[in-house]
């Protein structure tokens, strides 16, 4: 909403009030300003002129030598617009003029001709093309006749004035009109309101000798106004009229389109003006739309209707869709005499979905969205009716025809001043509570200490105790309520277990190299499955923006390797990300899918980078794993915790791994297969992925404490020659199992496959630690442990003692 | 004989002193203090002398014997030290050259954001609430106070999985889910989460970003203590000598709704571009729980009144960090997230 306080003014005095403090203090209690535009631009030294003289360039056939009386002389100006003739009132900017844009107007020759300044166009003062009058589009702007010569240009334009443009919520439809936004001000500036006075001499001819009306749609359409004024001349509207137009942002048209687009700014009340001859019939019935039923609107476009459209008919043919658009076959043009002026209530829902069907919003749509005032409906048609009578020199016939069925009484709302502040936490006393209902002009008694209000029905937004709690609020001002917390029975507050662990896990990661990152939920059908360690039916969007983000994700993976890829691609060559995010597995019984929290990571390039003192490594699987275990442990989970080699969609075939907690398959991590790699410009890239509710709901042991060895325990390396299949976690097992109760720890310490061994073998070595809690072992007794290892071990898996 | 006691210990001193080396010095300590040294054999020779001289003698050879000793003790611990002061010296390295890299990671910014905003409300005794990101339109709107058909409803600016599923558009319905699960007690929470609105991606919107609100709910909660959280909060969030105000504002789930500006933290409230000239900056929306809102999910709003807040991490990150482009938040460039690294205590 743009408000041109020039016009604002007409209701409420707010001369000498700084726009900028008007615009803060308007802010402050409730509506957002949002910007304050200075129409005058900083223009200056542009003045009324009178082309005296108009001739053709003799060297120029586009240019046009004028004489132009500017008040103190009469002085040349070259002019290039096609519609500049002699006799008319023009806008000159005279050597001197600083025009928008930093445009300098001097003295200049054009083609050897002396010219002093120029004439100018609207658009050259700053008013935007799409505002100007179509018949001053392509030129320069013609004054009215009665202009003076050397008079400053700009009041008369309206130009010095100052626009707030106001960011209303959509609670605040009320200020969608001057009289609301004078209401508003008036109350702020406790000031008076003058509000227009209706008064205009009628014909004896009574408008429903002319018109009938019948209304069927009643529940959408419960009130419908229409006036019929009589010997109209349609012609330009006074310059006063335009002005008001085009600071508002509605461009000017001819009187009548412009009294009822002014009647509309005024009251917020949307009115459509019909040719009373086209309508031919002398009738309007308003109703549902047939279903296919096909009509014309304004703007030429033939639309085809739906049987919820409601539109306005002579009886036979749509003639308008209501409060959306006019029909072309009804429409006001010179040549039109007599004029239906319509104004009605129809319903917010209704005129939405239609204008929203045909993707039209318009300053009248959007208003009958909102709702507009009921009790204003039959005012702003005899507002338009007056105009028109003064300013198109109409006469208006007696009476309206009239269908009204609209509720149109107040919403009482009654609330004790107590409840307000202790609500608020304030202390205001009554008569102060009066005295803001009253600024605001919302009727209040005080009955028994009770505040009962009529809310006024142009403030839609007032139907319960906490809208005028939020009155009292606004316009006594938010500074003044304390600051206070609340003083409920204290709670401790905290993270969830989970919520605490998830912070570990993230925290872990992070100090083990990683850095966070966060993707978007939503992928393309494609990717949505990929690397998904468990699958379900995909959650697809009704009405995506785009093919990539269609469905929800069922795997972190995808997009994290994007990531990578971009980094990647910037020459960043190593790159450690995770994520923790949801992933979602359709469909529940509830319709919703099922979401699973799950923490993944990609991995690629170096992991460690010190090269000058040799020691750089590149990510492998065992350091994933190793984060993996790391992780593991932090959350007392190593125990249950295993590796199995697996064969995954997407991932290496040789290096992939399933990961097992208390032997449930709980994630994987692995290398992705080197064709996804060359598919993604990635190198050796490492991923894992791990369902992270899982791991963060799974039991874990009470923390106690073990006594600290009293006795020393005693180590023996072995070094195996087995097969090259043969896998380090299985010897582990066999050594685990049969090293019995004395054997604490077994620790792989050299893997070697190479010339030194046989074809087909590969060497390890591991360090067993026995121990006894109770007391210091015998040789003896470690002897005969390490034997029976040994023998497992042999038995087993084929393994030799290396030499 | 005292003579040449005397010129024995001039020359063991002298030796003693012109010693350079540890090896030198001992073969010092051998020739006059060892078993066949001269002081040795003096004292070996005082048998010869007369009785009563003897002690007198003795006791000369003591002091001679004494003063060589210390001498040479003070003077090996001279050598030792100029020793290990040479090995050291060949010990030494380069402390220029750049360290080993301990591992780092960090908090992508946004998380950061969300857990210090987390942390201050658990200090006030708050609760961490979440909920799931594909909701019911129940709990995204109707619950909210937002009816089927009102404007603010859109199928535009939702991603709708069918007419009654849709991705949450706000973290409320995490709200509307915890009352109804609260059957009626007092709430105090947190909730932060992602959350989808269908715009195109460009440096100011996001289809995906993050929210994070804040609800109580209890017996007489007032306006002013939620002015109080506020403030505590803002002070908190960006110093402490950071002032708000509440204007006026709507949202259909709070009545009153007001929306909160802090001064501002670049220029302190004389007008910059962070501010845009007004001095102040907007931070988030906040109200008092619509009885409409309480009523729905079982409270008696006669008896039971509630605040509720909620600001987007993304746009506080933006300001508290000068980031300009939303869309650095999702892009994941290492080059990004990394920045995040020190911490601002
Ligand atoms: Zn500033």
């Amino acid at each position: 909403m743009l408000v041109s306080t020039k016009w604002l003014n007409e209701y409420v005095n707010i001369n000498g009030i700084n726009p900028a403090d008007l615009a803060e203090r308007i802010t402050r209690s409730g509506i957002e300003v949002d910007s304050i535009i200075d129409r005058s631009l900083g223009m200056t030294n542009v003045v009324v002129g009178h082309v005296v003289e108009c001739v053709k360039h003799p060297e120029a056939d586009k240019l046009n030598i004028c004489q132009v009386d500017v008040g103190d002389e009469t002085t040349q100006i070259i002019c290039g617009a096609p519609n500049v003739a002699q006799g008319q009132k023009v806008i000159v900017a005279r050597p001197g003029a600083v025009l928008p844009g930093d445009f300098k107007i001097k003295k200049a020759k054009l083609r050897g001709e002396e010219s002093n300044g120029m004439i100018c166009s609207l658009q050259e003062l700053g008013i935007e093309g799409k505002l100007v009058p179509k018949a001053y589009a392509e030129g320069i702007y013609v004054l009215p006749e009665d202009a003076v010569p050397g008079e400053n240009a700009l009041p008369l334009l309206g130009l010095d004035d100052t626009v707030l443009e106001f960011d209303l919520t959509p609670n605040r439809s009320d200020a969608l009109s001057m009289l609301g936004v004078a209401y508003e001000v008036s109350a702020i500036l406790s000031q008076g309101i003058a509000l227009p006075e209706i008064d205009y001499p009628t014909a004896s001819e009574k408008a429903e000798d002319l018109l009938k009306l019948r209304v069927d749609a009643t529940v959408v359409n419960p009130m419908y106004v229409a006036k019929v004024v009589k010997n109209i001349k349609v012609a330009e509207s006074p310059l006063w009229l335009q002005n008001a137009l085009m600071a508002s942002g509605v461009r000017p048209h001819n009187n009548v389109v412009d009294i009822t687009n002014y009647v509309l700014l005024e009251y917020g009340q949307p009115l459509h003006a019909f040719d009373y001859d086209r309508l031919e019939t002398g009738e309007i019935v308003v109703r549902h739309a047939e279903k296919g039923e096909v009509m014309t609107t304004l703007d030429d476009v033939e639309r085809k209707l739906n049987s919820h459209n409601l539109v306005i008919t002579n009886g036979k043919e749509p003639v308008a869709l209501a409060g959306v658009m006019g029909g072309a076959n009804s429409e006001v043009h010179d040549g039109t005499t007599t004029v239906v002026i319509e104004s009605a209530y129809f319903a917010p829902s209704s005129v939405r979905r239609t204008s929203k069907e045909v993707g039209l919003r318009s300053d009248a749509s959007t208003r009958f969205e909102k709702g507009v005032d009921p009790n204003r409906v039959q005012e702003a048609a005899e507002r338009a009716a007056q105009l028109m009578a003064e300013l198109a020199g109409g006469e208006v016939l007696a009476g309206s025809v009239i269908f009204d069925e609209l509720d149109k009484t107040a919403e009482r709302i009654t609330i004790s001043p107590d409840y307000i502040n202790s609500r608020l936490g304030m202390k205001i006393s009554m008569d102060e509570m009066l005295t803001i209902l009253e600024r605001l002009r919302i009727p209040t008694q005080a009955i028994n200490g009770q505040l009962v209000i009529d809310a006024p029905t142009r403030r839609q937004d007032l139907k319960i105790r906490e809208d005028i709690i939020e009155e009292i609020a606004r316009m006594h001002g938010y500074d003044e309520i304390p600051k206070t917390l609340p003083v409920s029975e204290s709670t401790p507050g905290g993270l969830t277990p989970y919520q605490a662990k998830r912070r570990i896990v993230r925290q872990f990661l992070e100090g083990a190299g990683l850095y966070q990152a966060v993707t978007y939920s939503l992928t393309s059908k494609a990717q949505a499955q990929a690397f998904a360690l468990e699958t379900a039916p995909v959650t697809e969007l009704l009405m995506p923006m785009s093919e990539d983000r269609s469905v929800l994700r069922q795997s972190l993976i995808p997009h994290l390797l994007e990531a990578a890829t971009y980094n990647v691609a910037r020459r960043i060559d190593s790159v450690a990300l995770y994520e923790t995010g949801s992933v979602f597995l359709g469909e529940e019984e509830d319709g919703l899918p099922r979401e699973v929290e799950h923490v993944s990571a990609v991995l690629t390039g170096k992991w460690v980078d010190h090269a000058w003192q040799a020691e750089t490594k590149k990510v492998d699987f065992y350091v994933v794993k190793g984060i993996v275990e790391g992780m593991m442990d932090l959350l007392g989970l190593l125990e249950g915790l295993s590796f199995e080699k697996a064969v995954i969609d997407g991932m290496h075939p040789g290096r992939t791994a399933a990961v097992l907690l208390d032997g449930e398959r709980i994630g994987m991590i692995g290398q992705i297969h080197p064709t996804e790699q060359k598919k993604r410009d990635l190198k050796e890239t490492y991923v894992m992925e791990l369902n992270l509710e899982r791991i963060l709901s799974a039991e874990t042991d009470e923390l106690l404490y073990v006594p600290v060895p009293r006795y020393p325990s005693i180590s023996r390396d072995i070094a195996l020659v087995v097969a090259s299949g043969t896998s380090a976690g299985m010897l582990e097992t066999i050594i685990r199992n049969a090293g019995g109760k004395l054997l604490k720890d077994v620790k792989l310490f050299d893997l070697y496959e190479g010339d030194k061994v046989e074809e087909g073998k590969k060497s390890l070595a591991f360090s067993m630690t026995y121990f006894d809690p109770e007391r210091t072992l015998t040789d003896e007794e470690i002897v005969k442990a390490h034997e029976k290892v040994l023998k497992a071990l042999t038995e087993e898996a084929d393994a030799q003692l290396r030499g | 004989m005292e003579q040449q006691l005397q010129q024995l210990k001039e020359e063991a001193l002298t030796k003693i002193q012109e010693a350079s080396t540890v090896k030198e010095l001992n073969d010092v300590r051998v020739a006059y203090l060892g078993k066949k040294g001269p002081i040795t054999d003096l004292l070996k020779g005082m048998g010869k002398l007369p009785a009563e001289e003897r002690p007198k003698m003795g006791a000369l050879v003591n002091v001679v014997r004494e003063s060589v000793t210390e001498s040479l003790e003070a003077k090996m611990m001279k050598l030792e030290e100029e020793a290990i002061n040479a090995q050291l010296e060949k010990e030494a390295i380069d402390v220029t050259l750049p360290g080993r890299p301990a591992p780092t990671g960090n908090h992508h910014p946004l998380t950061r954001v969300v857990e210090e905003i987390e942390d201050f409300f658990i200090s006030m005794g708050y609760e961490i609430a979440e909920g799931p990101e594909v909701e019911k339109d129940y709990y995204n709107f109707e619950a909210l106070n937002l009816p089927k058909g009102h404007p603010a409803r859109d199928m535009q600016d939702s991603f709708y999985i069918s007419e009654e599923i849709l991705l949450r558009t706000h973290t409320s319905p995490v709200q509307a889910r915890t009352m109804e699960a609260k059957g009626g007690s007092a709430i105090k929470i947190i909730c932060p989460g992602k959350v989808y609105r269908r715009d195109n991606d460009d440096a100011t919107h996001s289809h995906q970003f993050t929210q994070i609100e804040g609800l109580v709910v209890g017996e007489d909660i007032r306006m002013s203590d939620l002015k109080g959280t506020l403030d505590l909060f803002a002070k908190k969030m960006f110093g402490a000598e950071r002032e708000i105000r509440l204007r006026p504002s709507f949202f259909p789930f709070t009545e009153p709704s007001v929306e909160m500006d802090i001064s501002c933290f670049k220029c302190g409230g004389d007008g910059c571009n962070v501010c845009k000239k007004t001095g102040w900056i907007e931070i988030l929306g906040a109200g008092m729980v619509h009885p409409n809102v309480l009523k729905m999910a079982g409270y008696d709003p006669s008896v039971v009144t509630g605040f509720a807040f909620g600001m987007g991490p993304e746009r506080i990150a933006m300001l508290k960090y000068g980031v300009e482009d939303i869309r650095h938040f999702y892009t994941n460039d290492v080059r990004f997230i990394s920045q995040f690294h020190r911490t601002e205590a």
